[in-house]
């Protein structure tokens, strides 16, 4: 059996060790908000927060995380209290298909624990995570509109 | 409902390269529900349910139905803007309820519940305002009973029905009883665009708080009691069939449940995905590998470029004028590699298979096939299979195809329990319904004005609509393969288009605007190289090849003043192009500059003139998305086969845009005509030929392949 803290909720898990975070998550807990889009670390679907930092969930083992602290999107904010980004999302009207949006959005939020105000510059940096429908030019006005900022580069 | 005759396929293929005029002929207003199995009834709570796209509730909610798949490009949205502002009410009270696969819900053009092409704002248009037109007048009615007085003295307003005369209101929802009795009526008044008070204002998507939240369903996120999860191996060569296998390593992974063949490959079915994975993984399969097995994009590739150049077996699609134009002669071979559509939600399905019928979850863009394919492989009438569509994590085309969702059926039927079908990525790269591969050949005739006078173009392409299902017409021409060069605008005289279907045994698909997002490239890289060799300058080069174009002309004018053409950024090249898409004339201008052999675009003005505007902000939105999504395939997106399979994986290999690539985009939107049109793929087809034509103002570079990875390697 594997604890897992996800949310503030302990979860005993009868899975193996090497299981990844994401399926523990999606198929075992129950919480779908984390996608599945690559398996391999490439695309940032699965991106949950550990503790303060974005891990790929895909990549990231329950043994490894046992016992640690795991958001998900589902709580990066309330419904009565989003989170700035997802409010800056809504206001910017981000999303298309918005599957790869939770992600993107655990993604941001963990840069902006080390980075409370990232330029444009810094989440070409930092950000690797896909969008198919291209909302790119978005999320940055959204970034920069939570953040306060509206420098650009 | 299960076949497809030469009507639909005539409807299907004019919309799908936008030559048809558009005409709604279905009544939106009759109750009809007929022969729906599992049609959506009024709730106990004695809604008003005037036909199959609504209900009004005594809380004054309204449910409207979409019968499109909402991917991304805002259907769920606009299609209720368009019904409530016939029907009056505030955008607050609007419920969104996805419509279930039946006839009631099939588009009028298609007679298919199809989302493609970039038709359904266009094709639902009148279909929705008769509908909520045909509601609110039977709420007056029913008012006007209630009050003794006569309707015509009678107004609406948010939702209420009003008389001014006497100062009195009622709201609909009060109404609900009363008007179900009221005849459905058969002209229902429509508003006059003056009147519209939520299209063209409505700038908000209801499914944007269910996407920041993680509680947006999609297909993966679908539960059912009693669920197994099951993966796939296929056949790594295309047409390869399962010999033998071996299940007995991958029956001893933790979670495992049963092993079983379907007829696109073997099953692994576990408790969890992850278990399905690795059990596929440990599985020893033989294949008849068949005659695809010795295939190769290098051999495929001197077979597409002599087809292209000798032009053998080419069918004729457009002869206008004369063939024999002397002037100023250019010529040009072309050759695109294939792409996948890899939608960030990998293909996956959830179906439960019992004696009473099917049930299928799904993310599908086409609902009626799926059905018919699931009752096929089922063994059960049509009327027994229910399809749920939810959201989609893209389409972009790829789920036009039953492939997942037969997969699926397949499986629950195997196993006897409801079952989730999952693809990993690595499914998903290598067994689409690609963007096919392509060569041109291409020759164009100046005069000694510099008039482009003529142009002969040949296109060597798989059928998209064969990979589609449906029967190429007599001629043999698929016009989606031949989008843009069939269709195009210019108005040159002397003009011959031809057709070569290579049947290369590599499953060719509809990806975003099919056929154009390679035609166009290479018609508005050769349209620049044309200008250049006329001494012209590439924007006015095309406003004179659309004289009578004035929408086309508007757009090319406007984009070119947005971009302050021949003003470029510092340190960037512009370059321009023009499309056509389902009924919008579009360009845009990027501004480039290199990075080794890297184009970098640093910003991009896109012009469309898109009729109407249902919801401004999500026009722009597919427009933006669409640039970056054209984009990655411009760049660096490519299929390439050795021994008859797929070299590319993942997303490691399938190179797709990312945020450090993606430009600023600058959108602007026309509405030069009096209904919308097409929004959803226009812009793809712009950004790939706009930076090339940037690319050769830089370095003197003409790219004759596509992705531009490959052009300008040293």
């Amino acid at each position: 059996m594997i604890s897992l803290t996800i949310n503030g909720e302990r979860h005993s898990l009868d899975v193996p060790d090497d299981m990844p975070l994401l399926w523990a998550i999606r198929d075992v807990v129950g919480l779908t908000g984390t996608k599945f889009g690559c398996g391999v670390a490439q695309c940032g679907c699965c991106t949950v927060h550990v503790g303060d930092d974005a891990v790929r969930s895909c990549v990231t083992t329950v043994a490894s995380v046992a016992g640690k602290s795991i958001t998900t999107i589902e709580a990066l904010g309330t419904p009565e209290q989003p989170h700035p980004l997802q409010q800056a999302w809504i206001e910017e009207e981000v999303p298309q298909c918005g599957y790869c949006q939770s992600g993107q959005l655990m993604a941001i939020s963990g840069l902006l624990k080390k980075n409370p105000h990232p330029t444009s510059a810094d989440l070409a940096k930092s950000i690797t995570n896909i969008c198919r429908c291209g909302t790119y030019d978005r999320i940055r006005k959204a970034v920069a509109a939570a953040t306060g900022g509206g420098q650009t580069s | 409902m299960t076949t497809l005759n030469r009507a639909d396929f005539v409807r299907l293929g004019s919309v799908f390269t936008g030559s048809l005029v558009l005409g709604v002929g279905a009544n939106g207003c009759s109750n009809q529900s007929g022969g729906a199995p599992h049609a959506p009834v009024a709730p106990e709570t004695g809604g008003f349910k005037p036909s199959a796209w609504l209900v009004v509730h005594p809380d004054e909610k309204v449910t409207i139905f979409v019968a499109k798949s909402e991917m991304g490009q805002g259907v769920a949205t606009g299609m209720p803007t368009i019904l409530a502002d016939e029907l009056d009410i505030p955008f607050e009270n609007v419920l969104v309820e996805f419509a279930p696969a039946a006839t009631a819900y099939q588009d009028p053009q298609f007679h298919l519940q199809i989302t493609g092409g970039s038709t359904s704002t266009a094709s639902s248009w009148m279909l929705l305002r008769r509908a909520g037109a045909s509601a609110r007048a039977m709420l007056v009615a029913a008012a006007a009973k209630q009050w003794g007085v006569e309707a015509s003295t009678l107004t609406t307003k948010a939702g209420s029905v009003i008389d001014s005369k006497n100062n009195r209101t009622a709201t609909y929802g009060s109404l609900t009883g009363a008007a179900a009795s009221v005849p459905v009526p058969t002209k229902p008044t429509l508003k006059t665009r003056d009147q519209f008070t939520l299209i063209g204002k409505v700038n908000k998507r209801i499914d944007t708080p269910l996407k920041v939240n993680g509680t947006a369903k999609y297909g993966i996120d679908v539960r059912v009691p009693g669920m197994k999860f099951a993966s796939i191996l296929f056949p790594p060569v295309f047409g390869a069939k399962v010999k033998s296998f071996d299940a007995s390593k991958a029956k001893r992974v933790k979670g495992v449940i049963d092993v079983v063949q379907v007829p696109s490959g073997v099953a692994v079915i576990a408790d969890n995905s992850w278990a399905a994975f690795q059990g596929k993984d440990a599985l020893t399969v033989e294949y008849d590998e068949g005659p695809f097995a010795n295939a190769s994009t290098e051999s495929l590739k001197t077979r597409y470029l002599k087809l292209a150049s000798e032009g053998a077996g080419a069918i004729p699609a457009v002869e206008r004028g004369s063939k024999s134009v002397t002037g100023t002669r250019l010529e040009a071979l072309y050759f695109g590699l294939p792409a996948a559509h890899a939608t960030m939600e990998p293909m996956n399905a959830t179906a439960s298979v019992t004696s009473g019928g099917v049930e299928i979850w799904a993310p599908t863009q086409v609902q009626t096939l799926a059905q018919a394919s699931a009752a096929k492989l089922a063994g059960v009438p049509i009327g027994k299979v229910q399809v749920h569509t939810t959201y989609l994590g893209g389409g972009f085309g790829r789920r036009l195809y039953v492939d997942f969702t037969d997969d699926a059926v397949a499986v629950s039927k195997a196993i006897k329990a409801p079952v989730q079908v999952i693809w990993t990525r690595e499914d998903d790269i290598q067994h689409d319904w690609y963007k096919p591969m392509a060569a041109n050949a291409v020759s164009g005739v100046l005069d000694r004005n510099g008039n482009l006078v003529a142009m002969r173009h040949t296109v060597v392409m798989d059928s998209i609509f064969k990979g589609l299902g449906f029967p190429l017409p007599a001629s043999g021409v698929d016009a989606v393969s031949m989008d843009s060069v069939m269709n195009s605008q210019y108005e040159i005289p002397n003009y011959q288009a031809y057709y070569i279907n290579p049947n290369s045994g590599v499953p060719a698909g509809s990806l975003r605007a099919p056929g154009a997002n390679w035609n166009n490239f290479v018609m508005e890289t050769f349209i620049d190289e044309l200008a250049h060799a006329a001494g012209k300058d590439a924007l006015a080069f095309r406003l004179a090849l659309l004289k009578k174009n004035a929408r086309a002309k508007t757009v090319l004018e406007t984009v070119g003043k947005n971009a302050s053409w021949g003003s470029p950024a510092r340190g960037t090249k512009q370059g321009i192009a023009f499309g056509f898409w389902n009924g919008t004339p579009a360009a845009t201008i990027a501004e480039v500059s290199m990075s080794g052999n890297t184009p970098r675009v640093h910003r991009a003005f896109v012009v469309a003139d898109v009729g109407i505007a249902v919801n401004p902000t999500i026009v722009r939105q597919q427009l933006e998305g669409a640039t970056n999504y054209g984009l990655s395939m411009a760049l660096a997106s490519k299929i390439t086969i050795e021994k008859g399979a797929v070299q590319e994986h993942n997303f490691y290999d399938f190179l797709v845009l990312r945020i450090d690539q993606a430009p600023e985009i600058h959108v602007d939107v026309l509405e030069n005509a009096g209904s919308p049109s097409g929004i959803g793929e226009i812009a793809t087809i712009l950004i790939g030929p706009a930076v090339a034509n940037a690319v050769y103002s830089i370095n003197g570079k003409r790219a004759r392949i596509m992705p531009l990875s490959e052009a300008y390697a040293a």
